[in-house]
């Protein structure tokens, strides 16, 4: 048993907290790749941006003596959410905006996406420098360690507060998205506009709406995958753009434009990622027991070295692209 | 169009004399050969977007291509790694990588013996997973064999430096051949994405292989292809002069390989070639009915433009002397590229010459200035009872990132065309 | 006063003009039709009155309005609908979503216009939660000229809306957009089926050159020796 539970704090939990962050992110990507008809990569930027915002209001709310039952993280999201929806707002108003209205090419709203990332991440290391900081510097992060010996394991079950947090969070994301797209109206104009832009505008729909609405969503996720990313390892000015890509594998591997296709793309990407550079030894240990000695399990049975653990996503990433570009749910592509 | 331009590169010149001028002769030539090696990069990447529209997001992949081939050609021989068991294990994992690759390809040849659909699908995976298992059965205990007792590293062949910078094209050609052969296919954004997940996988594995790169480790010092300022002062010379007489032999054979690079490409794009590479380009669907064999003709613009990256990349480590895969980031190496590129003028040489020169002189510059400006503006902050800025240094470093962003928006917005833009041609 | 009135209207997409002075009147009992060969400028038209493209000339005068220049999001709310030719149903949404879509505009309860539809279209009725996509050409058809109608129009502007059908659905479509018209709604129509069309319009408007040639009644046009030669084949 004590294997198993070594497997579930190893792979299940860790590729669960990965995939929900990945699935946030992609979730942004793919409403704007659904709407706008860019690919958006300083979506990183608003995911690091949203997590600084929600430290400031932290650090305030500690500043302020004030204590709360859970991590100040979660307790502030929602308002560092609406700042960082804010923020995606003007972003689109200051840079992408112009270019849409003279035409450009959705390359040129790309490469002017990788100009929003270089000015962001230069003014968050300008303001916060190049070290990392914590959201656990007031308040400890507590851990549990569920006892497992009942089932006759000698390994706790391990699980934080923040990680438990963040997969109610997503899940409750995940399912108000789903609403918000297959009830409301602005959800179902959402979703009108990115199967069909030109006869959404014909049917009166307000189209600089949804894109607002666009951003908003967007930007809000963003902020809510960062945030959680930074509470469950630290906040650093480089936090998302290292993980920019497994995002984009997994809108992508979701087929772009799908939402739910991203949920279920970011979950697979978490998962490919930590069941790659798992040691298998680790959970078959007990077949040494009944397995001929010529047939000894290593020591090492991994299927790529831990160093390789982001390459995952890439080659999962490259795959995709080659064997079926429109993603596993059928996504947009023209 | 011509006194824009010349007016430009006047201006240009008077920048490069005034930081000449302010931050000293050694400084500034250093960063002139950087530049040099830079303007070849960005002639890479202008030729494969700007004459063939092909966006490729992995010139980090390529630069670093370019830095461990010549570390390879050029660095001194590792006599440990040669007299040990480690070629051997080597040798051995190269055979098993050809039985890898054989069972692959027999795999995709499974419908000859009438396996076919799914089933063919599942063979090939497990192709790929055999092979795979096959190959690292061999190459893990090599690796590790030659990190612990068989020298370190494989070390390098002790040959010429521009012979290494030749390797370097070489090896990038052959990437790029593989990378454009299974991605040229895909439409711009997701060729961008793909480009720079192949560019990351080149530098997680040039970073993790220190058998063969040293990895973290680094390797250095690699040798120069001209005197070094040591053997000039082991002429007598003083130092500052040494290191001025040194750049400058370096410079001179960079600007001698940029040149004949300009002239070869000038001449390919006024001829026949340029012009088919232009109406691919703008009329992809028009071309390929005309009978033009495109996804061929990208093909070997990517591989031409490949080329550059990776003697330009092989240029900047063997004068920088150390290689260093961590160095390698995708701000510094992929995106300013582009930035110079865009801002200097898609499609026209003489554009992404000039913005490489001056993208590197801002990207340069823009820390000592804004430290410049930190310093006093804290000065002044002091003097009013408001306290220092805090850091100064590391911050005025990050600015050149913020500057970079900047430029590349302000660009983009009022002057999407470039600086000095390409030069429409009509054509009867 | 005529429903909607288009006076030398001038306008294209940015190059030489391709409208050079187009007139019409529309009463809300007319079934319209604009036919014409390739390139006269009939879809232009419809684009045009419903801010599609630019109009640099002349007046499109609706409900008492110059609505030239205006922007689908403002045209539909005053009663103005436009069935596109192609790609005019979201395939990716439920039969039911397509006609909400229709009625973007609309604060108010509109189950009744559904019902309204749905009866027209019984069909739709019955596969209201299947997505578009799947639809045959004709179901299509009825989709699209149902999420049209949602917005309760005034004038139903559709573009070819017989292009790509059998025989059989052209005649059905046809029946329907007659219906649509005994229900109150104007109909400015473009079409390729001219003779079939003119048959049953009460105003033909023979384009070439983006400009006016011929203007008359369906029948009038049918009976005009000069027409029939030169655009209705003979």
């Amino acid at each position: 048993m004590t294997e198993i539970i070594f497997f579930i704090n190893q792979v299940v939990i860790s590729g669960l907290v990965l995939g929900c962050i990945y699935a946030l992110g992609a979730i942004g990507i793919t409403l704007i790749f659904g709407i706008l008809r860019f690919a958006h990569f300083a979506h990183s930027e608003l995911m690091t941006g949203g997590a600084f915002i929600a430290f400031l209001l932290a650090s305030a709310f500690a500043a302020w003596g004030i204590a709360t039952p859970i991590p100040t993280g979660f307790v502030v999201l929602p308002l560092a959410m609406v700042l960082a929806a804010i923020l995606a707002l003007g972003i689109d108003k200051g840079f992408y905006a112009p270019l849409r209205k003279r035409g450009a090419r959705p390359v040129t709203l790309l490469i002017a996406s990788i100009g929003v990332t270089l000015m962001i991440q230069g003014l968050i290391r300008l303001f916060f420098g190049a070290g990392s900081y914590s959201f656990f510097e007031n308040e400890p992060k507590e851990i549990f360690r569920i006892d497992t010996s009942a089932i006759g394991s000698t390994r706790p079950l391990v699980i934080t507060e923040p990680q438990v947090l963040m997969i109610v969070v997503t899940l409750a994301s995940v399912v108000a998205l789903h609403f918000f797209l297959t009830r409301s109206r602005l959800g179902k104009a959402m979703r009108a506009m990115a199967d069909n832009a030109d006869l959404a505008q014909v049917s009166g729909i307000n189209t600089a709406l949804v894109v607002r609405v666009t951003w908003v969503i967007a930007g809000a996720l963003a902020c809510m995958a960062g945030t959680m990313l930074a509470l469950d390892v630290t906040l650093k000015p480089d936090l998302a753009f290292n993980i920019i890509l497994p995002i984009f594998a997994a809108a992508i591997v979701g087929g772009l434009g799908q939402a739910y296709g991203a949920i279920a793309g970011g979950l697979l990407i978490g998962f490919a990622e930590t069941l790659a550079v798992f040691n298998w030894t680790m959970l078959f240990r007990p077949l040494n027991a009944i397995l001929p000695d010529w047939l000894q399990l290593p020591a090492q049975l991994a299927l790529v070295p831990t160093e390789y653990k982001l390459t995952v996503a890439f080659v999962i990433l490259v795959v995709t692209l080659l064997v079926r570009p429109t993603g596993i749910f059928k996504g947009a592509s023209s | 169009m011509i006194q824009r331009s010349l007016a430009l590169f006047g201006g240009l010149f008077v920048l490069i004399l005034v930081i000449g001028w302010v931050m000293g002769l050694p400084f500034t030539s250093s960063r002139l050969v950087e530049a040099a090696a830079y303007a070849l990069i960005a002639l890479g990447l202008n030729i494969q977007w700007g004459y063939g529209g092909l966006f490729n997001f992995g010139i980090m992949g390529f630069l670093m291509v370019g830095g461990a081939a010549v570390t390879f050609i050029s660095f001194p021989v590792n006599p440990e790694f040669w007299g040990s068991d480690g070629p051997m294990m080597l040798g051995r994992a190269l055979f098993a990588f050809a039985i890898g690759a054989l069972i692959v390809l027999a795999a995709r040849q499974a419908h000859r013996i009438g396996i076919t659909g799914k089933w063919k699908g599942a063979l090939t995976v497990l192709a790929w997973f055999v092979a795979y298992v096959l190959y690292r059965s061999q190459l893990d205990p090599a690796a590790a064999y030659i990190e612990s007792a068989g020298g370190g590293w494989v070390g390098g062949l002790g040959a010429h430096p521009v012979l290494g910078w030749l390797f370097g094209g070489v090896l990038a050609a052959g990437i790029a051949y593989i990378v454009g052969k299974i991605c040229l296919g895909l439409r711009t954004d997701y060729l961008a994405i793909a480009t720079i997940g192949i560019s990351e996988i080149i530098r997680a594995l040039i970073k993790n292989m220190d058998w063969l790169t040293r990895g973290t480790l680094t390797v250095s010092p690699i040798p120069w292809p001209t005197p070094l300022p040591q053997d000039y002062q082991a002429g007598g010379m003083d130092i500052a002069s040494s290191l001025i007489a040194a750049r400058a032999g370096y410079l001179v054979l960079a600007l001698v390989v940029l040149a004949i690079v300009m002239w070869l490409i000038s001449r390919a794009y006024s001829g026949p070639w340029g012009r088919m590479m232009r109406a691919i380009r703008d009329n992809h669907i028009a071309a390929s009915s005309m009978g033009k064999n495109v996804t061929a003709r990208q093909l070997e613009i990517f591989v031409f433009g490949s080329v550059l990256m990776g003697i330009g990349g092989a240029m900047l480590v063997s004068f920088v002397q150390i290689f260093d895969p961590s160095s390698y980031q995708p701000i510094n190496h992929t995106f300013l590229i582009w930035v110079m590129v865009i801002v200097g003028g898609a499609g026209n040489n003489w554009g992404a010459l000039f913005g490489a020169v001056l993208l590197w002189l801002v990207w340069v510059v823009s820390e000592p200035l804004s430290k410049a400006v930190f310093d006093f503006v804290s000065y002044w902050s002091t003097n009013a009872g408001w306290g220092a800025i805090p850091e100064i240094e590391a911050r005025s470093a990050q600015m050149r990132v913020f500057v970079l962003g900047l430029v590349i928006t302000i660009a983009l917005r009022f002057a999407p065309k470039g600086l000095i833009p390409e030069v429409v041609k009509r054509e009867g | 006063m005529a429903l909607i009135e288009l006076k030398h209207v001038v306008g294209g997409y940015g190059g030489a003009p391709i409208l050079n002075g187009v007139n019409m009147a529309i009463d809300k009992s007319d079934i319209g039709v604009i036919v014409g060969p390739n390139g006269a400028g009939k879809s232009t038209t419809l684009k045009a009155i419903f801010g599609l493209l630019k109009v640099t000339g002349g007046t499109i005068d609706f409900g008492g309005e110059n609505v030239a220049n205006s922007l689908p999001d403002k045209l539909v709310p005053k009663g103005l609908s436009f069935v596109p030719q192609e790609k005019n149903v979201f395939t990716s949404m439920s039969v039911e979503e397509n006609l909400e879509m229709g009625a973007f505009t609309r604060t108010d309860d509109f189950s009744d216009t559904m019902a309204w539809v749905y009866a027209m279209f019984p069909v739709l009725a019955e596969k209201r939660r299947q997505p578009a996509g799947e639809l045959s050409g004709g179901q299509r058809q009825m989709v699209a000229m149902g999420r049209a109608l949602m917005s309760r129009p005034k004038l139903l502007m559709l573009d070819e809306p017989s292009a790509g059908l059998s025989p059989r659905y052209v005649i059905e479509i046809f029946q329907t957009i007659q219906r649509v018209n005994e229900e109150g709604v104007g109909i400015l129509m473009v079409e390729q089926n001219a003779r079939q069309a003119l048959a049953f319009a009460s105003k033909g408007f023979v384009l070439a050159g983006g400009q006016n040639r011929y203007t008359g009644t369906g029948a009038e046009l049918i009976a005009d020796p000069e027409v029939a030669k030169s655009f209705l084949g003979g």
